[in-house]
């Protein structure tokens, strides 16, 4: 029984792992960096879907706009070319990879399996007023605390990326 | 509606993908982006858990993991700069100083 809200998760479900694979099976970094944003848009859309638009938002903002323009930017000023073939043993392409595979589809099927009960939850949106009068009230020292996390790594990278100038 | 339990499959999968990448790739660039795959499938879980609850907390805590990737990010970018300044290259197989 499929439903629209079920079509619309399995085409964005498809488009978050088709841009996983790509961002693996890609050997130049910014064909990656791009099927990376394909994932978080997609990841963005799901958010929606279940209601949570707020941070369907920031997953935009933050995420594909801030964090993955940092990325190509980065990519962009070093120049950064193809990566080399993965000289991978015989062993680890025919032995390794379906392994991995077969692991991979067992944690899905008893995560699956293990978390059938669970209830879908309310479908109403989730207001972002309930949201920020929890961020703000109840969890205000964790999020004063994040700022001097950011204040920090701002510090951090600039000395970090400075050039000595001693001589 | 959709069952909760897909969300948690495609959160699993996602994760295990970003391991995956995490462990071919060998430009370190890709696997930062690798580290970001991760902690969006954690992501994912933790709307997927706050929904099916009814709690926010889980949402609140997608804030502060999205603050943590940003911050990260920053200071890896910088690392990237030194190491390819330092080193001429970004593969990580020529970068094990450690190893000797």
């Amino acid at each position: 029984m499929i439903t629209p809200q079920i079509a619309v998760f399995l085409v964005l479900a498809a488009v978050v792992v088709a841009g996983a694979l790509n961002l693996i099976l890609q050997r130049h970094p910014i064909h990656s960096a791009l099927s990376l944003i394909v994932v978080m848009v997609a990841l963005a859309g799901l958010y929606l879907l279940q209601g949570a638009e707020f941070v369907a938002a920031v997953q935009i903002i933050v995420y594909a706009g801030a964090i993955m323009v940092l990325f190509i930017f980065v990519i962009m000023v070093l120049n950064a070319g193809a990566e080399e073939c993965a000289n991978v043993s015989r062993w680890a392409r025919f032995v390794g990879v379906p392994l991995g595979v077969v692991f991979l589809v067992e944690v899905a099927y008893w995560i699956g399996r293990s978390t059938s009960g669970l209830a879908p939850g309310p479908s109403e949106t989730v207001s972002t007023r309930d949201l920020s009068t929890l961020l703000f009230r109840d969890y205000v020292f964790p999020f004063e605390l994040t700022s001097f996390l950011i204040l920090i790594a701002l510090l951090g990278a600039i000395v970090l990326a400075r050039r000595e100038e001693s001589n | 509606m959709v069952p909760t339990s897909y969300y948690l499959v495609l959160s699993a999968v996602l994760f295990g993908l970003g391991v995956v990448a995490f462990i071919f790739k060998r430009n370190i660039l890709t696997v930062f982006m690798s580290i970001e795959l991760m902690l969006n499938g954690v992501n994912l879980a933790f709307v997927t858990f706050s929904r099916s609850l009814g709690q926010l907390q889980g949402q609140v805590f997608v804030f502060f993991v999205i603050v943590v990737a940003a911050a990260e990010a920053a200071v890896g970018m910088a690392i990237i700069i030194l190491i390819h300044r330092n080193r001429g290259t970004l593969d990580v197989e020529n970068v094990d100083t450690l190893k000797d």
